[in-house]
């Protein structure tokens, strides 16, 4: 059974609440959504690190040196 | 000396967890609002993806963020049906929390609501958060529900969020 907290801001009641079927439906849909775009954001930082370690291959610098020309 | 910074409501998770907490029927009656939380929930990861919802509307939320994660300085945007934010999960220290806050200027105003939410999250190892996010929701109505969820699990227990009304007078 999964719940919800529901505080009463006017009356400072607190009412532990089960999830409708609806509200399952969209926890279900954000989680999907969710791990989509964590994938999403890591394969983008992946490509970004090799892309930037190619580059420093390329020019035979390190990336403390890269720091020292862009200071 | 008048009280300008006052409690609302306040609530801890129970030891059965909650997949979210629902402030509802906030009262228009302060300037802003100020919502202070503490976090842990049981997605599989050192984060816990958080949702932050106003009046259960899931339209027009945008966010421009800046975070770094012991390693790495990232600034992006993002927009969708809710605000993102973490807290800390399964995989950080044991009994370690996030610990945040969304401040809401003029929430009870008839303008798109801008806020900013700040958040640390804490972990014995380097892979850590800190966020500064400028958020808007290009929403006009008056906010009188705050709802924070767990985007994947649930939020643990002793889990709290506390709502704060601020006045200018």
């Amino acid at each position: 059974m999964t719940t919800k907290l529901v505080v009463d801001c006017s009356t400072g009641v607190v009412e532990e609440v089960e999830l409708t079927e609806e509200e399952l439906a969209q926890r279900e849909a954000d989680r999907i959504a969710f791990e989509a775009a964590e994938a999403a954001r890591l394969a983008e930082e992946a490509e970004k690190a090799a892309k930037k370690a190619e580059l420093l291959a390329k020019l035979g610098i390190t990336e403390d040196d890269a720091k020292l020309l862009l200071s | 000396m008048p009280v300008t910074y006052k409690k609302i409501a306040s609530v801890t998770v129970g030891a059965g967890g909650a997949a979210s907490i629902d402030l509802t029927s906030i009262p228009a009656t302060y300037t802003d609002i100020h919502c202070v939380f503490s976090i842990r929930g049981s997605q599989a990861q050192v984060y816990q993806q958080l949702q932050i919802t106003f009046n259960n509307t899931t339209t027009g939320y945008s966010q421009r963020n800046l975070y770094g994660d012991g390693s790495t300085a990232v600034s992006n945007s993002l927009s969708g049906n809710h605000f993102f934010t973490d807290g800390v999960g399964a995989n950080a220290t044991v009994s370690t929390f996030g610990n945040g806050s969304i401040y809401v200027p003029n929430y009870a105003g008839s303008t798109n609501k801008s806020a900013s939410l700040d958040l640390v999250t804490e972990n014995n190892a380097t892979l850590a958060y800190t966020q500064l996010y400028a958020l808007l929701w290009s929403n006009t109505a008056a906010i009188t529900s705050l709802k924070i969820t767990a985007g994947s699990g649930t939020l643990n227990q002793h889990s709290t969020a506390v709502l704060y009304g601020i006045s200018k007078s």
